[in-house]
C-alpha cells in the first residue's frame, strides 16, 4: 500500500476507465465506487441471471458470484464486496473469498489504515462479529450495533445473552442484552444497550445502556456510572485521557457529561455527536441551543449562527483549532466554519474535509443535478455527473478529485491555488 | 341599608374590578411564562393566518360542521354570547352610572333591548341547565361546580330584570346585583369562564398546528 | 346506572396491564403523576383543563361514543373525565387500579385521530391528553402488553417487528429477486449514498407483506427514481413508542431514521402507505428531538404518487374498473393534508370513485390506530364494537356500488379488514399500490 505521500500529485487528469464500455459488457452495472487515491474505480456488474462479478479498472474478478452486494474499497485501496455463493455468505477481497462462510454477512467496517476489516455474521440464525476471517467463538440469539475499535484490533456489539419469547416482557425487563467485546460479554444484563464505543488502548468498553423502562446511563466495562439519566446518547472515549463523554438529559435538556459529571455549564434542546479534538484540548458538539435551531458548541458555547434544518458531520481540523460542517436551512445546504457561514449555497452538500493545516477547507457540492467541489467559499467552475469527497495532498496544496462525466471516470490533481482563483 | 350600598358599588366594585383585570392579567402572564418556560416550541408554530382563520371560522355561526349538526345550541350559545357581554357595556343605567364618575358616555342600547337580551341570557342559562340536567353526555361530564358557573352567569341578569321592573325590594335587589356582577368578574379570570381569556389562544394554537403544519381544516 | 354495566361487560385479561399494577405503590404512583402533570406538561395541559366548559359537544367526534349508543363513558370528555380529571382533582393520589383503568381507556378506547380536536369549539386537543395519560401509564409500567412488547422491539432492533438486522437486507434481496423476474434489471438499490430518494417502510412490511416491497420496487423501477434503501437499522419509519408514551425511544427510534436518511444523503425520504409513522416522522418524533419540521422533507405515499402521475413518470395503461371507496386516514388527512392529492391518484387510476360520507378531514376513525390494534388480540372486540359507526358507513357506500375499499394506511388497512370480516361488509380492502402497481405500464 502506498502511503498519501507516494500517490501521484503530478497536476493534471487522467481517464482511469470509460464505464460507458462496462455497460455494453454486461447487463448492467451498479453504482461505482473509487479506491482513495483514485487510481481505480469498480462496480458490481451482472453478468445473466444469478451472475454477478466486480470490474476493477476494466478487469473483473476471477470468480462469479451467485448474489454481490456492498462494494467499497478499503482505506488501503483494496476492493471489498459481500459475495454469495451457492447461498453461503462471505466476505471477497480484491476477489479473493474468506475461508470463513456464513448464513449472512453485513456491516462493513474498516480500520483507519484499512488493514482490518471487521463485518457482523450470522450462521444458523447465531450471531457474532469476524474480524480479517477470525470468527467470535461464543454466539448469540441476536446482535445489534457492531462497532470497532479506533486501531481496528477489536470488535464489540450489543448482543443477547438470554432468549424471551414473543411477549414475554418481564422478561425482557430483568434484562436480556449486554455487550460483547471480542465476543466476550460483560457479566451484567441491561433492559438495553446500544451503541459502545473501545477506549484506544482496547483495554475499556462503554456503552448507553437503559437499567429499566426508565433510567439511561453510561456502563464502562459493565458497570453503570452511578448516575442516571432520563436519556443518554451514544459515548466516546478521550482518546488521551480515556474519559468517557457523553450527552445525557435531565429534566427535559441535554447536557454533557464525563465520567457520570455534568461537565458543560449550559443545556441545550438537543446535543449530539460530542466529537474532541485530536490534541484533546477541546470538546465540540452538535447542539439546538433553541428549539428548531441547530449549530456546534464548541467548549461548551455554541456559534451565534444556528441553522433551521439540520446540521450534520462537524469535524475538527488536524492541529484541532477549527471546526467545521455542513448545515442546511430552508432546504438549501451551505458549509460553516468557526461559526462563519459560507456565502454560497447549495443543493446539496457534503462533509468538508480540512487539508492537513487546517487553512483550508474543501467540501464536494450539488447544484442543479450537477456536482463539482469548493473551497474555502469558493465553487470550482467545472462540474460533473458525479464527484467522490476531495483528498488533500500531504503538504494540503493540492487536490485529489475523483469525477465521473458520461461514464468516464477521470482522475484530476489540481492545485488548490487554481480552484480558489 | 345605603351604607352597604355605599360599600358594595364602591371599594368592593373597585376591588372586584382590580380583580378581574389583575386576575385577568395574572393567568394571561402566567400562561404565557408558562409556555416560555416549558413549552417554547409552541411559539414556532403559531401563524397570525392560521390563527384568524380559526378564530374567525368559529366565531361564525353554522360555519363549523359541529354547530350545523346542533342548530338550537348553535343559535343559543351565539345570541348568549353576545347577549352577555353587550347587555352591561351598553347598558344606559350602566352609562349613566360612569358619566355621573367620569364624566364619559358612550353609546347605549335603545329602551327594552336590555331587557330582552338579558332575558336572552337568563333563558340561555336555562337551555344549558337543562341540557346538563337531560343530555346523557353533558351531565356526565357536569359536576356542582358547572351549576355553580351557570348561577354566577345567571344571577347578574336575573338580578338585573328584578331591579329595572323595581317589583319589590329595590335596595336590596339593586345590592344583590351589583354583589352578583362583582361576583362574575371575580370569577372570570380563576374559574372555567376564564374561558374568555383562553378560548382564542387554544383556538388559535390548534388552528396554527392544522393549517400551518397538518395542511387541514380544523372545522 | 350505564356505568356499572359497562364495567360488567368487559373482564379484559391482559397481562401487561394486570402484573404491570401489581408493582405499583400509591407513593409512586403519585410521584410520577405529578412528575408528567407538574413537571413535563405545560401550559397546554393547563389551559385544556382549565378552558373545557365540560359542554360535550366533542362527543359526536368520536366513533366509539357514537358506536357505544352515544353511551357518554366514550365521549372525548367523559374519558377525560375518567383519567386526567381524577388524576388533577386526587393531586395523583390515586389507586393501582385507577391506574389500570386509565391505561385501558387511553390506550385502547382512544384512536387519538384528533377528530373530537375539530368539534371543540375551542380547540382542545383530546388526543394530546390521551397521549398525556398514557405517557403516565408507561412510567408507571402499566401498558398493555402487545404494544409494550412492540416498544421492546422498537427499543432493540429500531423496529416494530423484531425484525433483526441481516433479515431485513436479506428479504430486500429476497423480493428484488422476485421482481426481477418480472423486470429483468429491476433492482433495490442498498446504500446508495448520495440518491434522491430514500424508501422507507413500517416493520410489518419485510414481515408480513413482502409483497408491498415488490410493488414499490416495480413503481420505483418503472418510474425511473433515483432511489434507495438503507441497509442499517433506521429503515423503518414506524413508531408504537410514540403510542405508549415512551417518548425516550420514541426519539431513538425517529433519530435513527433521520441520521441513516442523513448518512445516505437524500433529498427527501418517501414512505410507503403508512399513517402512524408519518405523524411519527412528521409531527411528533421530530419534535421531540427539537426539529420544528423534519430535517429531511418526508413525502407519504400518497404525496408521491400524485407526484407520479402528475409528472407523467408512469403512465397508466388500463383504469381499475370496479368501483373503490376511499378511507381517509386520520394521520395524513387530518394530519397531512393530503385528502385532495389521494382523490387525485384514485381518479387517476379508478374508473369510479364512490365517496363515503363523512370523508375527508370528517372520516369516522378506523378504530385500529393510535397503537390501538397494537394493543393485539384482547382488545379485538374492543375495535369490532367500538366501531359499528364505521361498518355503517361502509355499508352504505356499498350499497351505492362500492366494491373495493381502498385504505392507504397499514393500521387502518389491518382494521377494516376486521371490520370488514365482523360486519360481513363483503369489501375487499386494498392499497393505493396495490392498484397503482396492476394499471401502471411497466417494460414488457
Amino acid at each position: 500500500m502506498l502511503t498519501r505521500i507516494e500517490w501521484d500529485w503530478e497536476p493534471g487528469s487522467r481517464e482511469i476507465a470509460d464505464i460507458s464500455k462496462w455497460q455494453t459488457q454486461f447487463n448492467w452495472v451498479e453504482e461505482p465506487c473509487v479506491s482513495p487515491n483514485g487510481e481505480q474505480v469498480a462496480a458490481i456488474v451482472n453478468l445473466a441471471e444469478g451472475e454477478f462479478n466486480v470490474c476493477v479498472n476494466g478487469k473483473t474478478w476471477e470468480t462469479v458470484f451467485d448474489k454481490i452486494w456492498h462494494l467499497r474499497f478499503a482505506p488501503d485501496g483494496r476492493p471489498v464486496a459481500f459475495v454469495s455463493d451457492t447461498g453461503e455468505w462471505t466476505v471477497a477481497v480484491d476477489g479473493r473469498t474468506w475461508t470463513h462462510k456464513f448464513g449472512y454477512v453485513w456491516d462493513m467496517m474498516f480500520s483507519p489504515d484499512g488493514q482490518n476489516i471487521a463485518v457482523a455474521v450470522q450462521q444458523d440464525m447465531a450471531y457474532g462479529m469476524a474480524l480479517n476471517d477470525v470468527i467470535w467463538k461464543k454466539t448469540y440469539s441476536n446482535l445489534t450495533n457492531p462497532t470497532l475499535s479506533p486501531d481496528g484490533s477489536s470488535t464489540a456489539a450489543t448482543v443477547q445473552v438470554a432468549d424471551f419469547g414473543e411477549g414475554e416482557i418481564y422478561k425482557f425487563q430483568k434484562g436480556v442484552f449486554s455487550v460483547a467485546l471480542d465476543g466476550q460479554t460483560w457479566d451484567t444484563a441491561f433492559v438495553n444497550v446500544w451503541k459502545s464505543a473501545i477506549s484506544a488502548d482496547g483495554q475499556k468498553l462503554a456503552a448507553e445502556v437503559r437499567l429499566n423502562l426508565y433510567d439511561y446511563t453510561i456502563a464502562v466495562n459493565g458497570t453503570p456510572w452511578s448516575q442516571t439519566f432520563d436519556c443518554v446518547w451514544e459515548p466516546i472515549f478521550h482518546p488521551q485521557n480515556n474519559a468517557v463523554i457523553a450527552p445525557v438529559r435531565s429534566g427535559g435538556k441535554w447536557l454533557l457529561a464525563q465520567d457520570g459529571q455534568i461537565v458543560w455549564d449550559r443545556n441545550f434542546v438537543q446535543l449530539w455527536h460530542p466529537m474532541v479534538s485530536p490534541d484533546g484540548n477541546t470538546l465540540a458538539a452538535i447542539v439546538a441551543p433553541k428549539y428548531g435551531r441547530w449549530t456546534v458548541a464548541v467548549n461548551g458555547r455554541p456559534w451565534s449562527v444556528t441553522f433551521k434544518d439540520q446540521l450534520s458531520e462537524a469535524v475538527f481540523s488536524p492541529d484541532g483549532k477549527r471546526v467545521a460542517a455542513s448545515a442546511k436551512s430552508d432546504g438549501r445546504w451551505t458549509i460553516v466554519a468557526d461559526g462563519v457561514v459560507w456565502k454560497n449555497r447549495f443543493d446539496r452538500v457534503w462533509p468538508p474535509i480540512f487539508s492537513p493545516s487546517g487553512e483550508t477547507l474543501a467540501a464536494k457540492i450539488e447544484r442543479n443535478g450537477r456536482y463539482s467541489i469548493a473551497v474555502n467559499d469558493h465553487i470550482w467552475d467545472q462540474v460533473f455527473d458525479a464527484v467522490w469527497d476531495p483528498v488533500f495532498s500531504p503538504e494540503g496544496d493540492k487536490i485529489l478529485l475523483r469525477t465521473l462525466n458520461n461514464d468516464r471516470y477521470v482522475r484530476h490533481v489540481v492545485p488548490v491555488e487554481e480552484i480558489l482563483h | 341599608m345605603h351604607s352597604i350600598y355605599a360599600f358594595v358599588s364602591g371599594p368592593l366594585a373597585w376591588l372586584a374590578f382590580i380583580i378581574f383585570i389583575g386576575g385577568c392579567l395574572y393567568r394571561l402572564i402566567s400562561l404565557m411564562v408558562l409556555v416560555h418556560r416549558k413549552e417554547k416550541f409552541i411559539y414556532s408554530y403559531m401563524s397570525l393566518k392560521y390563527s384568524l382563520r380559526s378564530i374567525f371560522r368559529w366565531s361564525m355561526p353554522f360555519a363549523t360542521e359541529n354547530m350545523r349538526r346542533h342548530p338550537a345550541l348553535t343559535i343559543v350559545a351565539f345570541a348568549f354570547h353576545i347577549c352577555l357581554i353587550l347587555t352591561p357595556l351598553f347598558l344606559l343605567a350602566h352609562v349613566t352610572l360612569v358619566e355621573e364618575s367620569w364624566n364619559i358616555s358612550w353609546w347605549t342600547l335603545p329602551e327594552g333591548w336590555a331587557e330582552m337580551m338579558s332575558l336572552i341570557v337568563i333563558l340561555a342559562c336555562g337551555f344549558f341547565l337543562m341540557r346538563r340536567l337531560v343530555n346523557p353526555e353533558v351531565k356526565y361530564v357536569t359536576s356542582a361546580s358547572d351549576y355553580i358557573l351557570l348561577a354566577i352567569v345567571a344571577a347578574p341578569f336575573i338580578t338585573g330584570i328584578l331591579v329595572y321592573y323595581q317589583w319589590f325590594g329595590y335596595e336590596i335587589l339593586l345590592i344583590l346585583h351589583i354583589l352578583s356582577g362583582e361576583i362574575m368578574l371575580v370569577a372570570i379570570p380563576f374559574t372555567r369562564l376564564s374561558h374568555m381569556l383562553f378560548a382564542p389562544l387554544t383556538r388559535a394554537y390548534m388552528g396554527s398546528e392544522f393549517g400551518g403544519v397538518r395542511h387541514a381544516k380544523d372545522w | 346506572m350505564a356505568e356499572a354495566a359497562r364495567k360488567e361487560e368487559k373482564k379484559i385479561i391482559d397481562e401487561g396491564l394486570d402484573v404491570g399494577v401489581q408493582n405499583l405503590t400509591e407513593e409512586r404512583i403519585e410521584k410520577v403523576i405529578t412528575r408528567v402533570l407538574k413537571g413535563e406538561s405545560g401550559a397546554r395541559l393547563k389551559a385544556y383543563i382549565e378552558t373545557c366548559v365540560h359542554c360535550g359537544l366533542c362527543s359526536e367526534a368520536c366513533h366509539y361514543y357514537l358506536s357505544h349508543d352515544k353511551d357518554p363513558q366514550y365521549s372525548p370528555v367523559g374519558k377525560v373525565k375518567q383519567t386526567l380529571w381524577k388524576m388533577l382533582k386526587a393531586k395523583g393520589k390515586v389507586s393501582a387500579e385507577f391506574i389500570k383503568d386509565a391505561s385501558e381507556i387511553a390506550s385502547t378506547q382512544c384512536n387519538v385521530c384528533k377528530r373530537c380536536a375539530m368539534y371543540c369549539p375551542f380547540g382542545i386537543d383530546i388526543a394530546y391528553m390521551m397521549l398525556t395519560v398514557r405517557r403516565i401509564c408507561h412510567l408507571l409500567g402499566v401498558t398493555p402488553l402487545y404494544i409494550q412488547d412492540t416498544a421492546h422491539s422498537h427499543a432493540v432492533t429500531m423496529n416494530q417487528m423484531w425484525v433483526k438486522d441481516d433479515e431485513w437486507i436479506d428479504t430486500l434481496q429476497w423480493q428484488e429477486e422476485e421482481a426481477q423476474a418480472e423486470i429483468p434489471t429491476l433492482r433495490i438499490p442498498l446504500e446508495k449514498e448520495g440518491a434522491d430518494i430514500m424508501y422507507s417502510v413500517i416493520g410489518p412490511e419485510p414481515k408480513f407483506q413482502a409483497q408491498l416491497l415488490y410493488q414499490a420496487a416495480v413503481i420505483m423501477d418503472v418510474a425511473g427514481v433515483d432511489w434507495t434503501m438503507p441497509a442499517t437499522p433506521g429503515w423503518d419509519n414506524s413508531d408504537m413508542a410514540m403510542y405508549t408514551g415512551d417518548n425516550e425511544i420514541m426519539g431513538r427510534v425517529k433519530r435513527a431514521h433521520f441520521e441513516t436518511a442523513a448518512r445516505l444523503r437524500v433529498n427527501r425520504i418517501v414512505m410507503g402507505e403508512c399513517g402512524h409513522a408519518f405523524r411519527s416522522v412528521y409531527d411528533m418524533g421530530n419534535r421531540w428531538l427539537g426539529w420544528r419540521m423534519p430535517p429531511i422533507p418526508i413525502v407519504h405515499a400518497i404525496d408521491f404518487y400524485y407526484e407520479l402521475i402528475k409528472n407523467k413518470k408512469i403512465t397508466i395503461t388500463e383504469k381499475f374498473k370496479e368501483p373503490v371507496t376511499l378511507h381517509d386516514p386520520c394521520n395524513v388527512i387530518r394530519g397531512g393534508g393530503l385528502a385532495e392529492k389521494a382523490r387525485f391518484v384514485i381518479n387517476a387510476i379508478c374508473e369510479q370513485l364512490i365517496e363515503m360520507h363523512p370523508n375527508r378531514e370528517h372520516n369516522y376513525c378506523c378504530c385500529a390506530g393510535g397503537g390501538v390494534i397494537n394493543c393485539g388480540p384482547p382488545y379485538k372486540m374492543t375495535r369490532m364494537d367500538g366501531n359499528r359507526i364505521k361498518a355503517e358507513q361502509l355499508f352504505a357506500a356499498k350499497s351505492r356500488g362500492a366494491k373495493i375499499l381502498i385504505a392507504p394506511c397499514h393500521n387502518c388497512h389491518s382494521g377494516l379488514e376486521d371490520i370488514n370480516h365482523h360486519y360481513g361488509l363483503g369489501y375487499e380492502v386494498k392499497f393505493i399500490s396495490d392498484i397503482l402497481y396492476d394499471v401502471i405500464e411497466k417494460p414488457s
